[in-house]
């Protein structure tokens, strides 16, 4: 694949318009002071869910070509991805600066010793992975492996959904929705399914 | 130690009296900032509504807080240290503008004084070392703050939603049916409540168990007084409370996932607490429908989600109440449920808290701050089990 000149197609400025969106909301809220009771949550939840929404569309690409025959999408898997590290990143930027304010002692026992943290943190590193791997000259570099690396994004959206069902209460049903959307995804991408889906598509 | 409910005449009683005047009541101040100077030995007195828990100079354990013995002591709240809100139209604003400020704050100080001399509380084992460092004052949380940001799973569990969902909530006419192991069993109207029982104000910390906290000043009865009337009987252990569910006012009872009603209990002698409050009001007004109109518990011990809302019944009962928390996660949410920074929820850090309208964490307290007024009653209790 060799890099063309400047040549986006509306899609893909739609993609990154979009992912941008959600900052615009979150830095205006900042600028008119904005925010609700708890805002260090607030803002930490926001991060975080968008952050998850994109790596959820970022995993959408592949299924929603399969299922359409829609090529253009399979461009946007990267941007998704990056704006997703993107959202992480100021989501633990948040964790760490404003709520624990540095606080490394309270990082400590926050961070390592609670398992939905750990499985945030594990989604975290392997998210920073498949941004700095994310380049053409890493794809050439790694070759066939980068293609098995960059699988991990399939494990990155089951952890980031686990991470929020072990942040909530029992009962509260938000992350189920994050979960019953992955799941769907998920299964498209299971070989024998997808092989019947183009298989159906090709004789209508 | 003290008896629950020794000091409820003495400390709490004319000066917490809402029927009285202010006039009357700047008097009373006066009167017993000069018999406190004077005794230079009291019991505590505002230090009671808001004790702290300073610990001696120990090193913090690395994984955390637990095996440590603490020391337990309260320290008197400063005058400056109580700020209420413009919205909010206080005693300490009305001693400002009659000038009396420094009396107060001789009263405060003479209170105080003696708990340096204090015993330190039982060694408890279970007790965790407290932040090295003091906590950091106690402001009354915002007004708004306190009715916007709400858990009431009957109507969401999005906490910024419950008071718009709330808003129309029918808390008029009520009643609360009194029952069970007692010699009195009563149903009362909520005004039969508001007129028998001597409305007093508490401004009580409040933790949540999801490690956000408040300071509210709410205006109610001790559960004790209740208690008392309806008379308990010898058998009865522990204390049952029933929150209302009404479909058509509460939205949130369609999520199946819990076992409504919501049911909470206390042992009879944390019910009989000095600080155990039913509370009606907050900030001088009726309970707004989303704080748990019209009555509600207020532990302010124990995590938040032990302050039941809306009450309907309260039964006396021999055996231990089988909780919504507990029932629905029994390793997370134990029926004590106190606030103990050395016992981890098990999914999350309860060694630090957000006091709302802050922004760095504080250190959570032992006992959210009420040993001196609470530890005795888990005495050779295991609290890492018993949590």
């Amino acid at each position: 694949m060799k890099r063309k000149k400047w040549n986006f197609t509306p899609l893909q400025i739609a993609a990154h318009l979009g992912s941008l969106i959600p900052l615009a909301f979150i830095l205006w809220d900042i600028a008119t002071g904005n925010f609700g009771v708890d805002p260090i949550r607030d803002f930490t939840l926001r991060t975080g869910k968008t952050a998850l929404v994109l790596l959820l569309l970022s995993l959408a690409c592949t299924p929603v070509n399969t299922l359409f025959k829609f090529k253009q999408v399979l461009k946007l898997r990267r941007p998704l991805g990056l704006y997703s590290f993107f959202y992480a990143s100021i989501h633990f930027a948040i964790f760490i600066g404003v709520d624990y304010y540095f606080d490394f002692t309270l990082i400590q026992s926050a961070l390592l010793e609670k398992r939905y943290a750990i499985v945030g943190l594990t989604t975290g590193l392997i998210l920073l992975a498949l941004a700095v791997t994310s380049t053409i000259g890493w794809q050439r570099r790694l070759k066939k492996n980068w293609k098995k690396l960059h699988k991990l994004t399939y494990l990155a959206g089951i952890l980031a959904v686990v991470h929020y069902i072990w942040l909530v209460k029992q009962g509260v049903l938000d992350p189920w929705y994050f979960a019953a959307i992955l799941l769907l995804l998920l299964t498209l991408r299971i070989p024998a399914i997808r092989k019947a889906i183009t298989t159906k598509r090709a004789r209508t | 130690m003290e008896k629950p409910g020794e000091h409820t005449k003495t400390v709490f009683g004319p000066r917490f009296t809402s029927s009285i005047s202010k006039e009357e009541f700047v008097t009373l101040i006066l009167e017993k900032a000069h018999t406190q100077k004077q005794k230079s030995q009291s019991k505590a007195c505002w230090l009671k509504v808001i004790p702290k828990v300073r610990n001696t100079k120990s090193t913090q354990s690395k994984t955390g807080h637990k095996g440590k013995i603490m020391k337990i002591k309260s320290v008197p709240v400063k005058s400056s240290e109580i700020t209420p809100k413009e919205t909010y139209l206080s005693r300490r604003d009305f001693l400002k503008q009659m000038g009396i400020v420094t009396a107060g704050a001789a009263l405060l100080a003479a209170c105080g004084a003696p708990a340096d001399d204090m015993p330190a509380s039982p060694v408890d084992p279970n007790l965790p070392t407290a932040e090295a460092a003091p906590a950091p004052p106690d402001e009354l949380t915002d007004h708004e703050a306190v009715i916007n940001y709400n858990n009431y799973y009957e109507f969401t569990t999005d906490k910024e939603r419950v008071a718009t969902l709330a808003e129309d909530f029918i808390s008029s006419p009520w009643t609360v049916e009194v029952s069970g192991m007692v010699n009195n069993p009563k149903t009362y109207g909520v005004e039969d409540l508001l007129a028998n029982f001597t409305q007093e104000e508490r401004i009580y910390r409040m933790r949540c168990v999801e490690a956000w906290s408040m300071v509210i000043p709410w205006n109610g009865f001790t559960l004790a007084s209740l208690l008392k009337e309806v008379e308990p009987t010898s058998d009865a252990k522990y204390v049952r409370f029933e929150t209302l569910a009404d479909p058509d006012q509460m939205p949130g009872l369609k999520n199946g996932l819990y076992p409504w009603p919501y049911q909470e209990g206390l042992r009879l002698d944390e019910a009989y607490n000095d600080l155990t409050l039913l509370a009606t009001g907050l900030y001088g007004e009726a309970l707004p429908g989303q704080n748990g109109a019209p009555i509600r518990l207020v532990v302010p011990w124990k995590y938040g989600f032990k302050s039941i809302k809306s009450i309907v019944k309260i039964e006396l009962t021999d055996e231990q109440p089988a909780t919504m928390w507990e029932t629905i996660a029994p390793n997370e949410y134990g029926f004590y449920a106190n606030v103990n920074p050395g016992v981890d929820h098990p999914r999350w850090s309860q060694a630090s808290e957000r006091r709302i309208g802050e922004l760095k964490r504080r250190p959570t307290l032992m006992f959210n701050g009420y040993a001196e007024e609470v530890a005795h009653l888990y005495e050779g209790m295991d609290l890492t089990k018993s949590y």
